[in-house]
């Protein structure tokens, strides 16, 4: 098992009251949607959160991914909504 | 000369200006855009503006290089406020200094299209009455991103 930062912003972080979890996955063929799967198993506000955002979107270490992009140990993963700058 | 900054504070239209024109002999025109809180009904209080520290700097940077390359730019600022603004306050500044007036509009064009969707920037606005409502994604903003692929 290995650690990965999680990260959560607007409507998440407000509707979830924090901003950051630490959780462990398995070392290999983990991607970004075995992530949240296994978030949901952990954490159910998580879970409720992240499935009921429309068109949620993930970053890792600072990169916009798409779900099926792979994860690693040490990842910084992020979740929020679209975005909504200028 | 690129030039991106994310800050709580305001910018100064008139020396970010100075800075783009004076850049070079060369440069024929400088086009710029600046985005404020707007308040269409009436009862808006504010407008907190919230991002991904590090992240956005990135993306930021990203475009910049990516407009300063594609439209032969000059010079290239972007300037985006974070906290919370009061109505009217301008949040973002974009400008270009190119040559030719065609590539510093174009150039400001594409940088404030991409920029709406494509960095991580969430607007949350506050009422007069108390509400709190996280601004939704438009339709329009990411098929004017997508205009410009």
């Amino acid at each position: 098992m290995a650690k990965i930062k999680v990260l959560y912003f607007a409507s998440l972080r407000e509707q979830l009251g924090y901003a950051e979890d630490i959780i462990d996955v398995p070392q290999a063929g983990f991607d970004i949607q075995s992530l949240i799967t296994l978030l949901g198993e952990k954490k159910p506000q998580v879970k409720a959160v992240l499935t009921e955002t429309p068109r949620l979107r993930a970053a890792l270490n600072q990169t916009l991914v798409s779900f099926t992009t792979a994860v690693k140990p040490g990842d910084e993963v992020a979740f929020f909504p679209p975005m909504t700058g200028g | 000369m690129q030039h991106v900054v994310v800050q709580e504070a305001a910018f100064d239209v008139g020396h970010e200006y100075t800075r783009l024109a004076e850049l070079s002999d060369h440069v024929g025109g400088v086009s710029i855009f600046v985005g404020c809180v707007r308040d269409t009904a009436g009862d808006l209080q504010s407008l907190t503006l919230e991002h991904y520290p590090g992240m956005t700097e990135k993306m930021l940077q990203n475009l910049s290089a990516e407009a300063f390359e594609r439209f032969h730019l000059a010079g290239c600022t972007i300037i985006h406020r974070v906290g919370t603004l009061g109505v009217g306050s301008p949040i973002v500044f974009v400008g270009a200094a190119a040559a030719h007036r065609a590539e510093a509009l174009q150039a400001t064009a594409f940088l404030i299209d991409k920029l709406k969707t494509g960095a991580p920037f969430w607007k949350c606005e506050q009422f007069k009455d108390g509400r709190r409502v996280w601004v939704e994604a438009k339709a329009a903003d990411d098929e004017a991103a997508a205009f410009w692929s």
